[in-house]
């Protein structure tokens, strides 16, 4: 790259010496699980496909589903996808105007944290306890 | 101002407007299906099938599918933006996303109304 102005902008690229506030590191989970989310549709729609199709694939979809390895990749996407909610409910409401203060962002990013760990423990429960 | 050919409404400010509208969209959705799925704890194929068939869920189904693809297109765009200088990087990338979330959405609508 060829730089024609002397660049004065102070450069710190050592990741480990920044260290991430909490509505911070809520941000860059909620961008994680989005990405997240668009690569696993293909797993999600086939899913779908197979639930639908007819009573012989749905069956043969829950005899995969209880496989340890595919409902533990189950339950990564749902973790993924109800972070990505609830953090991104937390993000509509900030740009509503609600919160929107250091204190509010942090105790925002907060709520955010223990509210979606709560309910991806409620989707755990559901995933392996019987019912 | 800015102006640029790849972001989906030719305004930051649209592509602002239209990731919230999906967003909202979406979230309506999963807590639609997460009502469902919590009234019926031992689904059998009937239920479910009857359920998708309805015409209310696969409007909203389709609707959804819509804005997963518009949702992700300005999300994956903000993110290309982000990370990728390089124009033919950040294009290819970009060209990547929009192929995968259009065959995502045709897929869909072939599902919805293949069963
Ligand atoms: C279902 C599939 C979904 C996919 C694939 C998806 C994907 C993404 C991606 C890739 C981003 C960009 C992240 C970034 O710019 O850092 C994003 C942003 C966002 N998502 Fe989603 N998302 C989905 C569902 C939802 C739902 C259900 C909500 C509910 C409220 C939501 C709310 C948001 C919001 C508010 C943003 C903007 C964040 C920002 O401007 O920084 N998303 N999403």
């Amino acid at each position: 790259m060829v730089l024609t102005v002397e660049d004065k902008r102070p450069v710190n690229l050592d990741l480990t010496t920044i260290k991430l506030p909490l509505p911070g590191f809520a941000s860059i989970i909620h961008r994680v699980t989005g990405f997240a989310i668009f690569l696993a549709l293909p797993i999600l729609l086939w899913v779908l496909d197979q639930s639908l199709m007819n009573e012989g694939s749905f069956d043969a979809l829950q005899e995969t589903l209880n496989g340890f390895l595919v409902k533990l990749i189950l339950f990564a996407i749902l973790a993924g996808l109800i972070f990505h909610l609830v953090a991104g409910v937390k993000h509509l409401l900030m740009d509503a105007g609600i919160g929107e203060t250091l204190e509010g962002a942090r105790r925002g990013a907060g709520i955010t944290i223990v509210l979606s760990g709560l309910l991806i423990l409620i989707a755990g429960a559901w995933l392996w306890l019987p019912m | 101002m800015v102006t640029n050919v790849t972001n989906l409404g030719r305004s930051g400010l649209s592509d602002w407007m239209m990731q919230r509208i999906t967003a909202v969209v979406l979230g309506a959705y999963f807590i639609m299906m997460l009502g469902f799925f919590a009234c019926h704890p031992q689904l059998s194929y009937e239920q479910w099938h009857s359920f998708m068939g309805n015409t209310a869920v696969r409007i909203a189904s389709l609707i959804s599918f819509l804005a997963v693809a518009g949702h992700a297109w300005v999300g994956l765009w903000t993110i290309s933006t982000d990370y990728f200088k390089p124009t033919g990087i950040r294009f290819l990338f970009q060209a990547a996303c929009g192929l995968a979330l259009m065959v995502y959405f045709v897929w869909g609508v072939q599902i919805l109304w293949g069963f």
